[in-house]
């Protein structure tokens, strides 16, 4: 332990196991999703054992995702609401997006673009779900109107479009901010990068640890 | 599918399908409710040519049997006991069945390429052996025609006879009517049929008959003549204007396109941004960072009054290494 100060923990063993399970069946989700989206994605169907098997599964892996995703989003509740230095920090969207980072606020464990992600699949993941088993045959659709159905597979439609783009933005921001990725995949980070990315965050971590030693 | 050169429409697909052999007239079927004496004997010959038999239904009151449409009864006689305002009553039978609509709202939602087919002549026929069973087809239906069979999770409904008519002859509900309540032959001739029909209910005092052959879909390739063409609903729930719904058009409509569009520009501005503008690199320690292994080390690892497990921050032994040459790779003085 005596080399440990250089690095903050961010993400338990338990929250990676969680993201990568969560990212496996969001990848083959999406894939599945889009062939039946658009005809120019149907070979995507051979990514589930081809289409009979991909309508077959896909509805299983979205219950996965679904009860992978809420547990951790009610434990991370608290760090995404909005506040503090938030406002100050999007109005400043400029500067995030040319690196000019020394320019920017401190804000804590979350910014608000990685709270704007949180929230969009938090409200996605919820209409993909309803509007999911209202689609879902053999099962569940026999039991509803034949309208409800429409207007349930157009809003499927339109929350995986948001899930998807939110992701492929949350996958970009985690290859563009150097020292992300090894945050979920090992879970710590190095104190400097916690200071630089999310000062108030650091802060609270630090103060926390001298109150445990003290 | 009988003749695969002669397609005009084909399910998720966006590029032609195989059509050369499209110098066909095209045909429908003409079903004169007027004429209907409700025997279901068209029920029983689509039973018969298409091998079909369904479980034995049950008796619920009405003269319908089965009950609804299945994967397994593609023909239904619906009965209706429809009093008029003056105290008639009317007993209203209709041959309910696939429409085969020249706009087919089953096959614009099917995300299978070629499980459903529209022919030169205008018949909409599903290939179920491509079928997946993810049930679009009924989302996409104005009618409520399609059945999804339990057996094998494939979508089943009238074919027309395609089998047939390719082989110069006429469906089977038709060849077997004792009335001649229904017809086939070209869509003109029906046309030409009906229109004459027409005229007689008129003249015998059925003021509102006409031809069912709703514009809402592009016309369709199985007709009625009504003798309350001003109110079809009263048959059993035939609609009045039939249309794709807009919740399917927008579903299965030009948001596709733009939305898939949006992903792939979303990740192509990601690729931009990370050449131009490059990544957020990894901050370098600050010389306060290298907080002397003696502070900490020590009371963490063996003054118990501090409370501190080591364990409960989840670090592992395995980052000592790691972390001691990230301190000679960034020597103090780093700050940013």
């Amino acid at each position: 332990m005596k080399t440990s100060h250089n690095r903050l923990q961010r993400y338990s063993p338990l929250d990676r196991a969680n993201h990568w399970t969560m990212a496996m069946a969001f990848l083959l989700l999406a894939l599945s999703g889009l062939a039946f989206f658009h005809p120019a994605f149907f070979f995507l169907t051979h990514t589930l054992g081809g289409p009979v098997w991909a309508r077959i599964l896909h509805p299983f892996i979205g219950v996965v995702l679904v009860l992978l995703f809420y547990a951790m989003a009610v434990r991370h509740v608290r760090n995404n609401l909005l506040g503090g230095n938030d406002v100050q920090w999007m109005r400043q969207i400029g500067d995030v997006l040319n690196n000019r980072d020394d320019k920017l606020p401190e804000i804590g464990k979350y910014n608000p673009g990685q709270k704007l992600v949180y929230w969009a699949l938090v409200v996605s993941i919820a209409v993909l779900l309803i509007s999911g088993v209202i689609m879902w045959r053999p099962w569940f659709a026999g039991y509803f109107p034949i309208p409800l159905i429409r207007f349930a597979s157009l809003l499927h439609a339109l929350s995986a479009f948001v899930a998807i783009v939110t992701i492929v933005v949350h996958i970009y921001a985690a290859l563009w901010v150097k020292g992300s990725v090894r945050a979920m995949t090992r879970g710590w980070v190095t104190r400097a990068w916690a200071r630089h990315h999310h000062g108030l965050w650091a802060r609270e971590k630090e103060e926390n640890e001298r109150r445990e030693r003290h | 599918m009988n003749n695969s050169q002669n397609i005009i429409a084909r399910s998720a697909t966006t590029t032609p399908p195989p059509q050369v052999r499209n110098d066909v007239e095209e045909v429908a079927k003409l079903i004169d409710v007027s004429k209907c004496i409700g025997c279901k004997a068209c029920q029983v010959a689509c039973m018969e040519w298409n091998d079909l038999r369904d479980d034995v239904g049950d008796c619920h009151g009405t003269y319908d049997n089965p009950r609804d449409l299945t994967a397994e009864s593609w023909t239904v006689m619906r009965f209706t006991e429809y009093e008029s305002s003056d105290g008639d009553l009317e007993w209203l039978i209709r041959k309910d069945g696939c429409m085969h609509c020249a706009e087919p709202g089953c096959l614009t939602a099917c995300p299978a390429p070629g499980a459903i087919v529209q022919y030169a002549n205008g018949i909409v026929d599903f290939d179920s052996n491509h079928c997946i069973g993810c049930g679009y087809c009924i989302t996409g239906c104005p009618f409520d025609i399609p059945r999804i069979s339990p057996k094998d999770n494939k979508s089943y409904k009238c074919t027309l006879c395609s089998d047939r008519v390719n082989a110069g002859m006429e469906p089977a509900c038709v060849k077997t009517c004792p009335t001649n309540c229904i017809e086939f032959g070209s869509k003109k001739d029906m046309l030409a049929r009906a229109e004459k029909r027409v005229g007689d209910l008129k003249a015998r005092g059925f003021r509102d008959a006409g031809i069912y052959d709703p514009a809402g879909v592009g016309g369709t390739h199985v007709m009625y003549v009504l003798h309350h063409a001003d109110d079809p609903n009263r048959y059993a729930g035939l609609p009045k204007d039939p249309r794709i719904s807009p919740l399917v058009g927008a579903w299965k409509g030009i948001t596709k396109p733009i939305m898939s569009a949006i992903i792939g520009i979303t990740a192509f501005a990601g690729v931009i941004h990370y050449v131009t503008k490059g990544p957020k690199e990894e901050p370098e320690e600050a010389p306060d960072d290298a907080t002397p292994p003696a502070n900490r080390g020590g009371d963490a690892g063996h003054d118990a009054s501090s409370g501190a497990d080591p364990h409960s921050l989840g670090y592992d032994a395995t980052r000592s290494s790691r972390s001691s040459s990230d301190a000679q790779r960034h020597p103090p003085g780093g700050d940013r």
